[in-house]
This record gives C-alpha cells, structure tokens and sequence, in this order.
C-alpha cells in the first residue's frame, strides 16, 4: 500500500512537469504576435518647440493628423478636433498675467495631454478609454457608448463628440482607408498615432512639424526629449490639477 | 373525457399553430448556400475554410481587442506560416476585396448585419 502511494504520487509530479513543459515544446501556434517593427517606450511624451512652430507648421502638423484620422471638417460648434491652435492665454491660463509680454495671444497647438493620471479614464464607465502601458491614453471607439463623461472630465477641452456621422462631412474619395472613421455618438480625440508607432513609425504632427515637435520615451534618460527639458525652460497645461500631463511646452 | 369539444379543438389549433413555419414554406425554395466569389491569385486563407465559416466573427471580435487593448499587432497563421496585421480592412479585405460578392452574400442570406462598415471603410 505504501509503496504504491509513493509510486502514485511520483507519477502524479512527473505527469505534471512532463504537462507544463508540453506546450513550449509544441511550437508555434496560430495566434497573436507582437510586431517587430514596433516602436516602444516606458513613457511616450510629446514636446512642443514654441520658438520653431509657425502658423504655417501648424496648419500643416493639424492637416497631416486630421487627413490621416478621417477627422471632418463640420462647419459649426459641433467640430470634431484632435490638434488644433489656441491663444497662449487659453492655454496657459493659470500660468500668465495681462500684461505678459508678446506671448499672450500668440497661437499654440494643443492636444491631449496623456495625462499620467488621467480623469477621463477614470470616469468613462466602459472603459472604452484607458491607459497603455506605454502611458498612451487610447479610445477603443468599439466600445464607447457616447455618455461624454470623459468630455467632462477632461480639463483641457481635448476630447470631441460625434453629433453627426462624420460621413457626411468626409468626401468619398478622400477617406485613409488605413484608419476607420467614427460613427455618431462616439466620442473621439488624438492618441499619439498609437497605430503608427505600432507599426514603427513617428506620429503624423510629429513627421509634419519639420523638427519643431519632438516625440520619443521620458523614461529614456538619453531621449532628444529628456535632454530638451533639461536644457530649456517648459510649461504643462494645468499642472496643478495633478493630472501630469505630457504633453510639454518649450517657451 | 370531460370537455372534449373544447380540448380536441384547442389541440388541432395548437398543432396547427406550432407548425406554422413549416407549412407556410412548404412551396417556397430551399434554402440554398449563397455562391461566394473567392479571391483568386491565393488559395487558402489564414485558417481553414470550415473554421473561417464558423469562427471568423470570433475572431474578429477577439483581434479588435488584441489589437486595440492587449497590444498585439500581428497574427500568425500556422496554415500558412507567415504573420498578417490583425486587421479588417488590411488583412481581410486586402483578398476579399469587393464587400458585396463576399461578405454581403452570406449576411443578406441569414438576415446578419454587422456594423463594422459604419466606421471601417469598404475597400
């Protein structure tokens, strides 16, 4: 009896190590890949070079994102935006005076910030919005149900909802079929062109802005972007909200 | 029995009334497998046809979440043994190319409408 206990138990253990080293010795499947082309980071951050941006990069950096994305162009207060201008002033409201020199009604590109701690994925209740382990706060339009909490969340105005169905404002011909449009009741807003970077390439504002916005990894102490913020003096929108956004201002 | 001429009755109806679909189509043709156009320079897709038949909504489904969520960019087709992007308009529609003589065939069919075309982009 004993003995065959014993014996029962060593075959119990050797079927278990025999069961968990199976599957690796099984090969290659079908099923998910992670990409190699792909470009990561711990922490994606964007800097904006006030000095070098013009109105003219501008409209470019807004044209290259807004065509890639199918983002209409709806004639009213009903817009859509992912990139666009905004007086200094605006932007940096809590961070300025009425008599700040130059400065204060020039235009800056504005975007979502990818907040470290960001409210509008906190409060969207199916989690349609969510952060990346690369910091990227992502929509995953399949899942958003339009209730625009996030719209409220989000202090820095970054995020548009579909009151129409963009269809009807994107000609035809036109349409990135690369990139999906959005339908009504969704809302929508920028994502650091997780897609491109995905497939290894730079962001579209980024590609477009001729050196005047630099993309790379905060966490990379040799990033053009950490070396930037070392040299020069930056501003973040609203920091004192804690919502550590990163998305950094060069003056 | 008791009340036979009410039960009797109400029986036939019932029987009737269960059977409905099937006498009603009694003369209508049989339901026939719609002809699919398949792409022609590639003879096989990324899984079996009878797996692609059967699953390939899952599949759909479980990619847009891989893709969008989990981050995984590719798939790899052990038929095939190669990798494609886990995507609908890059990967599937890149063979299946025209929507009406594919996917629209079998959906009108059976009455499905999935809503992917609201937001991706026919080719």
């Amino acid at each position: 009896m004993k003995n065959s206990r014993r014996k029962f138990i060593k075959f119990a253990g050797m079927a278990a190590l025999g069961w968990s080293i199976c599957p690796s010795l099984a090969g290659a499947r079908s099923g998910p890949r992670q990409s190699a082309d792909r470009l990561r980071a711990e922490r994606w951050a964007m800097v904006i070079d006030s000095e070098k941006l013009n109105d003219e990069l501008m409209d470019k950096c807004i044209e290259a994102c807004h065509k890639l994305h199918n983002v209409p162009d709806i004639p009213n207060d009903q817009n859509i935006k992912w990139i666009w201008k905004e007086p200094f002033y605006n932007l940096f409201h809590d961070q300025s005076h009425g008599y700040l020199k130059d400065k204060k009604s020039i235009p800056f590109l504005s975007l979502c910030n990818h907040c470290d701690n960001p409210p509008c994925v906190r409060v969207c209740p199916t989690q349609a919005t969510f952060s990346r382990d690369d910091g990227i706060v992502l929509m995953d339009f399949h899942r958003c149900i339009g209730c625009r909490f996030c719209m409220a969340g989000c202090p820095y105005g970054s995020r548009s909802f579909n009151y129409y169905n963009p269809r009807n404002f994107l000609d035809d011909d036109d349409l990135v079929h690369d990139y999906p449009t959005r339908e009504m009741g969704v809302v929508e807003k920028c994502e650091f062109c997780a897609h491109l970077l995905d497939q290894g390439e730079m962001p579209a504002c980024v590609e477009a802005s001729e050196g005047a916005i630099l993309f790379g990894d905060l966490n990379d102490p040799n990033s053009d972007v950490r070396k930037v913020l070392q040299e020069r003096y930056s501003l973040v929108r609203k920091p004192k909200l804690g919502t550590d956004p990163q998305v950094y201002y060069l003056i | 029995m008791y009340d036979a001429n009410k039960i009797i009755p109400g029986l036939i109806i019932f029987a009737l009334f269960m059977t409905f679909p099937f006498w009603y189509n009694l003369g209508a043709d049989a339901y026939t497998t719609p002809e699919l156009e398949l792409p022609e320079d590639y003879e096989r897709c990324i899984e079996s046809t009878e797996f692609m038949r059967a699953e390939h909504m899952n599949m759909l489904d479980e990619w847009r979440d891989l893709y969008v969520r989990e981050g995984y960019q590719e798939y790899w087709s052990e038929l095939k043994q190669e990798s494609y992007p886990m995507s609908l308009t890059k990967t599937c529609m890149y063979c299946h190319s025209d929507k009406e003589k594919f996917c629209d065939r079998c959906h009108n069919a059976t009455a499905v409408d999935p809503y992917c075309w609201t937001c991706h982009i026919e080719p």
